[in-house]
């Protein structure tokens, strides 16, 4: 005998709606966006920026879950390989900054102003 | 009391959904407000460990756990170590001047004020009950789907990471006359 298909879904996709998921994906990335703006600190923009790839990732992740479409989540797996090869990037430069002018202080690193 | 009475009425998984925003919301403003670099990198591994837990709840395990495994694991540890490698004494790189934080403030908060106000507008289609597949976040298909049409892009990446390392590598490299720290 075939289940009813109601049977097969999880709990959450019928109890949570989708736009939940949407509002949270929408408050992590402006908390991303106020965290570049205030700080100072270079690594924490960094991190800041970590947190926003995250909330595209788990706004790609939901819809992809709700749609039963498995593109969604490879191209998730392709944001997540980026982002690390950005991370290790971005933290050499942020090391060969310090070496240099003994600060990451991004006030300080206004030479690049016209 | 018609608030309680919501309240009283939520199911487990919805309990669970509640939980898991709340707590990465909270490591998310910890993460961009407390003074210490180091209790920054830790607010932000719990909050990539509670979005693991809200990929767990939407099915998609695979992503869950690689989630954990490179975010939590790999790129934390790279932090951390670099934030100790640095090891910044003087506290000085605190939050911008008053002006600049209200006008960030405000910034941000206009922002998220456009996006929920689209996302009210929108029309958000609910689950298809008839082709719906609760195999979709698992190992299998997402390792059919890469393997299948992914193909290139997959090894691309691997070149991406070479070009990563050695760019790595080639930043990290002192220079002849450059001071030592």
């Amino acid at each position: 005998m075939f289940e009813s298909s109601i049977d097969r879904i999880p709990d959450v996709f019928m109890k949570v709606p989708l736009v939940n998921f949407v509002l949270l994906a929408t408050m992590l990335f402006v908390i991303g966006i106020v965290g570049v703006l205030i700080r100072k600190n270079a690594i924490i923009i960094f991190m800041s920026i970590e947190l926003m790839l995250n909330a595209v990732n788990m706004l790609l992740i939901a819809f992809s879950s709700y749609k039963s479409d498995p593109n969604g989540q490879i191209f998730v797996f392709f944001i997540m390989a980026v982002a690390a090869a950005e991370v290790a990037v971005g933290l050499a430069i942020i090391v060969m900054i310090f070496r240099n002018i003994k600060t990451i202080d991004i006030s300080i690193l206004n030479k690049l102003r016209g | 009391m018609h608030f309680l009475e919501i309240i009283k009425n939520l199911s487990l998984v919805q309990w669970a959904f509640y939980f898991l925003s709340i707590l990465t919301l909270y490591g998310a403003l910890g993460t961009i407000l407390s003074k210490n670099p180091i209790h920054s990198v830790i607010y932000l591994v719990v909050t990539f460990f509670s979005i693991s837990g809200i990929y767990i709840m939407l099915n998609a395990q695979f992503l869950a756990a690689v989630n954990v495994i490179v975010y939590a694991g790999a790129i934390m540890v790279l932090f951390l170590f670099v934030l100790m490698f640095l090891n910044l004494k003087e506290e000085s790189t605190e939050m911008k001047t008053s002006p600049m934080l209200i006008a960030a403030v405000s910034t941000g908060l206009l922002l998220g004020l456009i996006l929920i106000a689209t996302i009210r507008k929108a029309e958000i289609t609910r689950v298809n009950y008839n082709d719906f597949d609760p195999n979709t976040g698992l190992i299998e298909t997402l390792g059919m789907v890469l393997y299948k049409n992914y193909m290139l892009p997959f090894e691309l990446v691997s070149v991406l990471f070479l070009v990563a390392m050695s760019g790595a590598i080639l930043l990290g490299k002192r220079e002849k006359g450059e001071s030592h720290f």
